[in-house]
């Protein structure tokens, strides 16, 4: 029989944290600080539209872009939080999280050959995705001396003409590290004289604890270079929903959108209705959320201060990336150990990049009572270490 | 949000937090959270450190009942008079002055409702400024200051997940 399979899909890693996944399955009585997903359930005005939605017959295809009136909304939203004009007709368009988004993104601006930037520690799917549609990714290892911030330097050292995406991941999954304006003007006067794109994925804008969130998008010459990728996963804790929505130049939309209305139609349509009512009258749910996960990062930050174990101050989504290196232990072992012994179940830094090795992501997303009988056993372990 | 809110909220859901760990939360000084929680006892803003119980899950019994009442106001004193002669029982455990069909809004806890019966007969009922009363008794209680007495929370989430 001939070979089933393509050999690009073959070459491409499996994530680390499915690996590890299936470990911790194995383990009975495993308390986890492992989800990368908010532990609040969706808003209950927000699930109810969603009910509403379904009750009046609302169960046949949206437009391929989406609601109109959710377009409307994202755009409005856009405005209040960023101060920028996106048309809801032509420049906004509805996605099944923002993970669809990244992947139609590649998929609309590569030519097999293209570089694509992708700074890591990252979320998995950036490096896969780029392949998938043919391009190299060239990965720029963030470091925790910058507080894993981008620098323009670093970005300047990877470029080559070839160049065409900069993925900009922040806040970042994993390490928690936000980009303020002063870092996104000197990567944006990168961008511009390199003449490059910025696949900015903003989808825990809203879990920023120092300044509001700043979109690379709102700088001066830098929406037409930007697609901003953001959803209503983490801020209105709607994973479930998969929704999410792409912003950005009609050129570019246009032709992702032509993808999306191929491989998908368009995105669940309860979820769009739900997603209406969140952005109409979900701010102060997000206001509620984002100070409880405030209350956790700084509960967590001290603990790992008390155990003297080093770690910058993340300011976004909801991660702490501590580093273990001074264990002297791979990140596999200190959380396969960790499992094992405590049975506590954290992600290894390096399922995020082979930089991030020497680091663990511990999410905060977890009520108060579960961090602080985590965080017992995480003290038992490394007393012992 | 100032501190002082930030405080009130997190104490309002948990009033067994130490100065130490509130301090953490919201990362400020241990003194100035220290002095922020007296200067809000002080001031009457902070009335009390209850606890919440559902005593229909224990041995003991107890009848809840929210008692719609029609008063006459007096003068000069409109209802306040008459709210401190009923807020004054002990068994009384809430008075609201409200807007709409009745004027206050008692709500009574006894040990049976016999007793309740016996409170609005023969106590409540018999002020001279009470008008009319109209007795609710409280069948289950469901969700009780911002708790949901009825379900506990369960993580339903992938245990790892990217």
């Amino acid at each position: 029989m001939r070979n089933p399979i393509g050999s690009k899909v073959v070459d491409i890693k499996p994530s680390g944290i499915r690996k590890f996944f299936d470990i911790v399955h194995e383990t009975e009585g495993a308390i986890s600080l492992g989800v990368g997903e908010p532990d609040f359930d969706t808003p209950w005005h927000i699930r109810d539209e969603g009910i509403y939605s379904l009750e009046k017959g609302r169960t046949f295809y949206t437009s391929n872009s989406g609601l109109v009136e959710l377009r409307k909304e994202v755009a409005a939203y856009m405005k209040r939080s960023q101060g920028i004009d996106y048309d809801p007709t032509n420049e906004i368009f509805i996605t099944v999280g923002g993970s669809e988004a990244i992947d139609l993104a590649f998929r609309a601006m590569i030519d097999a050959g293209d570089e694509v930037l992708i700074p890591q520690p990252s979320y998995v799917s950036y490096e896969p995705c780029a392949i998938l549609a043919d391009a190299k990714p060239v990965i720029i290892e963030l470091k925790e001396e910058n507080e894993f911030r981008l620098t323009a330097e670093e970005v300047l050292e990877k470029v080559t003409d070839k160049t065409k995406i900069l993925v900009l991941p922040f806040p970042n999954n994993p390490t928690g590290a936000i980009m303020e304006k002063e870092d996104l003007e000197k990567i944006a006067k990168v961008v511009i004289e390199k003449d490059l794109y910025v696949l900015s994925d903003e989808i825990y804008g809203e879990l920023s604890y120092k300044n509001k969130h700043v979109s690379i998008a709102s700088l001066p010459g830098m929406k037409e270079r930007t697609i901003l990728i953001n959803g209503f996963s983490k801020a209105y804790a709607m994973t479930g929903w998969r929704l999410g929505y792409a912003c950005g130049p009609e050129v570019i939309m246009k032709q992702m959108v032509k993808i999306h209305q191929f491989a998908i139609m368009c995105a669940p349509t309860t979820s769009q209705y739900a997603a209406v009512e969140a952005l109409r009258n979900g701010d102060d749910d997000v206001n509620m959320m984002r100070e409880q996960y405030n209350h956790r990062r700084r509960y967590l930050l001290n603990e790992f201060k008390k155990l003297g174990l080093p770690c910058f101050e993340p300011y976004g989504a909801f991660y702490v990336f501590p580093c273990i290196k001074k264990f002297g232990m791979t990140s596999d072992d200190f959380c396969t150990r960790l499992l094992k012994e405590e049975k506590l179940a954290v992600v290894p830094g390096n399922a995020f990049g082979d930089c991030g090795e020497g680091y663990i992501r511990i999410s905060y997303a977890y009520s108060m009572e579960n961090l602080k009988t985590a965080m017992e056993r995480f003290e038992h372990f490394i007393e012992r270490l | 949000m100032g501190t002082r809110e930030e405080i009130l909220n997190i104490i309002e859901k948990n009033s067994r937090i130490d100065v130490h760990e509130l301090s953490v939360l919201i990362g400020a000084e241990e003194i100035l959270v220290a002095n922020e929680l007296k200067a809000l006892e002080d001031e009457g803003i902070i009335c009390g450190y209850h606890t919440m119980v559902d005593w229909s899950k224990t041995s003991l019994d107890k009848v809840n009942a929210l008692i719609e009442v029609k008063v006459t106001p007096t003068r000069g004193q409109g209802f306040d008079n008459i709210a401190e002669r009923i807020y004054k029982y002990p068994e009384v455990t809430s008075v609201y002055l409200m807007s709409g069909g009745f004027d206050l809004m008692v709500i009574i806890e006894g040990k049976s409702l016999q007793e309740v019966a016996g409170f609005v007969n023969n106590k409540l009922a018999t002020l001279d400024t009470v008008l009319s009363t109209a007795t609710h008794f409280i069948l289950k209680k469901y969700k009780d200051h911002g708790t949901i007495l009825t379900k506990r929370y369960e993580d339903t989430r992938e245990i790892v997940s990217p």
